[in-house]
């Protein structure tokens, strides 16, 4: 089976966020980033259904020079090579853009399975991999929880809200989003370190007339709206203090 | 004119609807709904929608449309859209939203602003309010480009009791739409629910939840010390069941329970929209994280910034004493 998987780079958790001077993105200049953790998932997903069913799986990012870093980490994890979209324009593209990006460059391998995160830690529109099935012309399904493949065929679990699911089932070719939690990841090992240095990794020109269709204004901070009664301190004296308001004030203990 | 498109399954309107209409309402624009599906239940919400002071309810009838598919829809609603010719097309962010509603977008050749909390006037522009960076900032973002532009909106972002009621119930009116044998290659099942919870948090009086401060599954004893001292039930955030350090019934939030104790304690939990609709009905709500911006404090009633390693084993030692 011929394996997509789309993954995106994406500002570390841990990193402390501050907005930008011109208030429309982060300030993400020294910032470390990381692969968007449900793309680890569909890596993942894509690295068994290759072991269970052979054939191949690449990896495909679009982004700018950076973004080089998730294309080798997956690479490592596994991958067999990578499509690295580039891009002066990527750099404020809305999903529709860098979905049409990725299209652009993905069109001509006629892959069998395109594999997506569900949404992006950051920007999580939970739309760039529905965008890019209708440019692929394909059928897809969106926050998949399980990937059975049979005939050219695929049955997925799909995740519904509150703890219900629903299978579905497809042909091939489709793309499936896929939700974290869906298996357990493998790490790099050292040797998968050393094998990706010599895999393929083919670099594509975006575009240069793609086209917004969002903007983003301005980003904020949100108001607080809750009056949240803060308590400081030490560890102990603060403990102190939460138990006597959870014992005299909310009266919940 | 605002097309809302409203969600039901099996005759019943999913409530989140309603929201998008009250968004929709709030524009001074006309406002048409539009809700898919087939024979008797379908009639049956193009009545209740039609209570609500709009222009018209459209009925997309099918029996193709009796059970919701990606391409049925992205195909049935790509007609209403294309021949009603709105302004905005709004829905709400469900889980269904989420599958079809981009690509619906991307069909008539436009882009989706997902999961907005509000929607308001920025410049003689439209400012759709949306989380980012999982709730750590919001942004005003703007369509650009022509008409339509699509919109969902969060679950709760807007009361549904601020529903506008009309005088006279509005017009319904069947829109046929025609589907090409072939065009939905999509084949579903029943939903189901895997087996029985075997523990149900929702009767819980107390919940001590954890999130991915806690940085291992070796710690989790020490959670489990605090709920003890505390007579709670453990229970955790996503990515704590991914991981498989906690069963999955012990999740809350969007994919796993809701509950409402009287007292909740999130330990190293940020606070994403998906967890907070699981336990904000919760009588008191106590954070303890690190980072004073988590947006678990949005919603907390008493917080503690501070390493959850320092200051759990203190609350420990506090209720001892
Ligand atoms: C005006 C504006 C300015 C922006 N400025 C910046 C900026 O300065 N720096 C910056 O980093 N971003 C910026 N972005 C972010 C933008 O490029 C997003 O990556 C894009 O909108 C995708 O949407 P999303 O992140 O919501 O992805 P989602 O739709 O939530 O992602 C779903 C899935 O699609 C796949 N996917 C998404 N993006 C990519 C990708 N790039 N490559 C491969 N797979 C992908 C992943 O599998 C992901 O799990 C900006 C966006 C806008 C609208
Ligand atoms: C469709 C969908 C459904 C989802 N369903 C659910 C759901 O049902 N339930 C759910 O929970 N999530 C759900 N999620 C995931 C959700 O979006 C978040 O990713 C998740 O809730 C984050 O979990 P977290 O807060 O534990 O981790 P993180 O977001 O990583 O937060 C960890 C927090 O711990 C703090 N911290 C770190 N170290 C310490 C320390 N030593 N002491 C104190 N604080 C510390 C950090 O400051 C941070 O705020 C869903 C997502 C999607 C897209």
């Amino acid at each position: 089976m011929k394996i997509a998987v789309c993954v995106k780079q994406v500002v570390t958790r841990e990193w402390p966020l501050r907005v930008d001077e011109a208030r429309t993105w982060v300030e993400d200049r020294d910032a470390s980033f990381e692969m968007n953790e449900p793309d680890a998932y569909a890596l993942e997903e894509a690295l068994r259904l290759r072991e269970q069913h052979g054939g191949e799986v690449v990896v495909c990012s679009a982004g700018p020079a950076r973004a080089a870093q998730v294309v080798r980490e997956a690479l490592a994890r596994g991958a067999d090579r990578a499509i690295r979209v580039e891009g002066g324009g990527l750099a404020a593209a809305d999903a529709a853009m860098v979905a049409e990006a990725l299209a652009a460059a993905m069109r001509d391998e006629q892959f069998e399975l395109v594999l997506t995160g569900l949404q992006s830690d950051d920007q999580g529109f939970a739309q760039t991999g529905v965008v890019l099935a209708e440019l692929l012309g394909i059928p897809h399904a969106t926050i998949i929880m399980e990937v059975q493949v049979a005939d050219g065929r695929l049955r997925v679990k799909r995740e519904l809200e509150g703890g219900w699911f629903q299978w579905v089932s497809m042909p091939t070719p489709a793309l499936l989003t896929i939700q974290s939690g869906i298996n357990q990841l493998r790490y790099a090992t050292l040797k998968g370190i050393m094998a990706a240095k010599r895999k393929e990794v083919r670099v594509v020109e975006a575009a240069a007339d793609l086209v917004p269709r969002q903007e983003i204004l301005e980003i904020r901070v949100p108001e607080k709206t809750k009056q949240t009664h803060m308590i400081a301190g030490s560890p102990s004296e603060a403990a102190a203090e939460l138990v006597k308001v959870l014992r005299e004030e909310a009266r919940v203990i | 004119m605002v097309l809302v498109i409203a969600e039901q399954r099996d005759g019943v309107l999913n409530n989140a609807s309603w929201e998008a209409l009250v968004a929709a309402q709030q524009l001074d624009e006309p406002v048409r709904v539009a809700v898919a599906g087939a024979g008797d239940g379908l009639a049956a919400v193009g009545a209740e929608l039609a209570a609500a002071d709009v222009e018209s309810i459209l009925t997309v009838d099918h029996p193709e449309l009796e059970s919701y598919t990606p391409d049925g829809f992205v195909a049935a609603f790509a007609a209403v859209v294309t021949d009603t010719a709105p302004d905005r097309v709004f829905l709400a962010h469900t889980y269904q939203t989420r599958e079809f509603a981009p690509r619906l977008a991307a069909r008539v050749g436009r882009s989706l602003i997902a999961d907005c909390v509000g929607v308001r006037p920025r410049d003689g522009r439209l400012a759709f309010v949306r989380p980012m960076f999982q709730g750590k900032f919001v942004a005003d973002v703007a369509a650009a480009g022509p008409a339509p532009h699509f919109a969902s909106f969060q679950i709760g972002a807007f009361r549904p009791d601020a529903l506008e009621r009309g005088a006279a119930p509005a017009p319904v009116t069947a829109f046929p739409v025609t589907l090409e044998p072939g065009a939905i290659r999509q084949q579903i099942e029943v939903p189901f629910q895997e087996a029985k919870q075997a523990v149900d948090l929702t009767q819980a009086e107390r919940i001590v939840a954890v999130g991915r401060g806690i940085k291992g599954r070796e710690h989790l004893g020490l959670v489990e010390s605090l709920a003890t001292a505390l007579g709670a039930e453990v229970a955790a955030s996503r990515p704590i069941c991914d991981s498989g350090w906690l069963p999955m019934d012990r999740q809350i939030g969007s994919s796993g329970q809701t509950v409402a104790p009287k007292l909740y304690l999130a330990l190293g939990i940020s606070g994403a929209i998906q967890h907070l609709v699981g336990m904000k009905g919760s009588r008191t709500i106590v954070a303890v994280n690190k980072d004073a911006d988590a947006p678990i404090f949005e919603v907390a009633d008493y917080g503690i910034v501070g390493d959850l390693f320092d200051v759990v084993p203190a609350i420990i030692a506090a209720l001892d004493a």
